[in-house]
């Protein structure tokens, strides 16, 4: 158990990073879902080129570009800040893609319905729409923020003190209990993961009152 | 000018020559992941209490848990119990474990997408369990799941630059060490990323494409009453 507290310390900042990082993401993910739907060709055009780019490379090249490549073109960022961006811009990606199939999923109807109904396009989105979307994003939402907790295990690479870190720190003074050490690791993720899990279900519960 | 083309260029060969390290292991770690999910998957929905229950909850922490530090745990701690493997070695077995998780439940939603009718109508016909399975089960659930499987094969190779962090030297640790020798990071990293986006992106279209064309033979063979 002495090993506990020195990770839960680290813990706290995976999990600063997974709170704000989500925040970023969840904002990418409607702005580029939006985006992908978007009337003129050029929204269109950037948001297809951003979503792809960062879908297509992979999380930790991504990491280390913003950490390592950015300070050559003069643009600093602390570690902490290159976390939150790269991962919040990735899984911003990703939820962008389900929050556009999720908006294209809503039966034409529903839309056609509430023109006729005389709505403006925000009223729409916000009282038929988004609502509706909402509840079919959930799923897609929940896994992600599962494999966004598992990224922030990346950000040790860049030399954050993260849980990894105090571990590996932890590890090189009691190496002969290293294997202990890692499996209180991967508990501590477990048991945060399965907090997010059920916190995600409530969600859901909650999204489907009054709708059968 | 913060990029330097020819500089650019002199990487290039070197970077291009830590691909196939990159590209065995994703495949081996994917023949891996299809091998050990089927099983995994036959015994989460299998009735058997004791058997689907701990293989349940041990899919679902390999699952829920980072690959980087199942990673270190295979590659530093199980030396202690005896058991020692090279950094390949320990990358395909960690990646292959952690995804194998993800196939069981591709395999389960293929398995469970099989109609209740045509179990029925198996056993009406009396066929054993294996002809049932082999014949009937298995076919009609593995095509509906290529696509998916596709996409599990990108994400996997996307997934080798954690295998840097027990010191493989793949495409992420071989431009690290460029970086390194010449203070350049900026060239080596987007040449990985570019890298990367060039090797996936079409992957990615691919499956696009075969997943419509299945499609459309599934509609096509739902239309001719099969």
């Amino acid at each position: 158990m002495q090993f506990v507290t020195p990770l839960l310390e680290g813990l706290k900042v995976n999990l600063e990073i997974l709170v704000v990082s989500t925040l970023l993401a969840f904002l990418m993910a409607f702005l580029a879902g939006f985006g992908r739907l978007a009337k003129y060709r050029v929204v269109r055009g950037i948001t297809l080129v951003y979503v792809e780019v960062f879908r297509g490379t992979s999380l930790l090249v991504q990491l280390f570009w913003m950490y390592f490549a950015l300070p050559a073109m003069h643009v600093n960022v602390s570690a902490m800040a290159a976390a939150i961006i790269a991962l919040g811009l990735n899984y911003g990606a990703y939820g962008s893609e389900v929050v556009r199939s999720c908006l294209l999923a809503v039966p034409k109807g529903q839309t056609e319905a509430s023109i006729a109904l005389n709505m403006t396009y925000p009223l729409r989105m916000r009282r038929i729409i988004l609502p509706q979307a909402w509840r079919m994003m959930l799923p897609g939402f929940g896994n992600l923020q599962i494999e966004l907790l598992k990224g922030t295990s990346l950000v040790y690479l860049i030399t954050l003190a993260d849980i990894t870190y105090k571990g590996m720190i932890l590890r090189s003074a009691n190496i002969s209990q290293q294997s202990l050490i890692f499996a209180w690791m991967l508990v501590i993720y477990f048991v945060v993961a399965y907090a997010l899990v059920l916190l995600i279900r409530y969600f859901e519960r909650r999204a489907a009152v009054g709708r059968g | 000018m913060w990029w330097d083309w020819n500089y650019a260029w002199s990487i290039v060969p070197e970077l291009l020559r830590a691909i196939p390290i990159t590209l065995a292991a994703t495949l081996e770690g994917f023949v891996l992941a299809c091998l050990l999910g089927l099983p995994m998957a036959l015994a989460k929905r299998s009735q058997l209490r004791w058997l689907s229950w701990p293989v349940t909850a041990i899919a679902e922490f390999i699952r829920c848990t980072p690959l980087i530090i199942q990673l270190f745990f295979y590659y530093y701690a199980l030396p202690s119990f005896g058991i020692v493997m090279s950094a390949m070695t320990t990358g395909v077995i960690g990646l292959g474990l952690h995804y194998s998780t993800y196939l069981a439940e591709v395999y389960r939603s293929g398995i469970d997408s099989v109609p209740r009718g045509q179990w029925e109508a198996s056993r009406a016909l009396n066929f054993s369990r294996g002809h049932t399975w082999l014949r009937i089960v298995l076919p009609q659930s593995v095509p509906p799941t290529i696509p998916v499987m596709g996409n599990y094969l990108i994400v996997m190779f996307k997934e080798t630059p954690t295998l840097s962090a027990i010191t493989l030297v793949e495409l992420l640790t071989t431009a690290k060490n460029i970086g390194s020798q010449s203070f350049r990071y900026l060239e080596a990293f987007t040449l990985v990323g570019i890298l990367f986006l060039i090797m996936s992106y079409p992957s990615a279209w691919l499956v696009r494409k075969l997943e419509v064309h299945l499609g459309r033979r599934e509609r096509r063979a739902a239309s001719h009453g099969r």
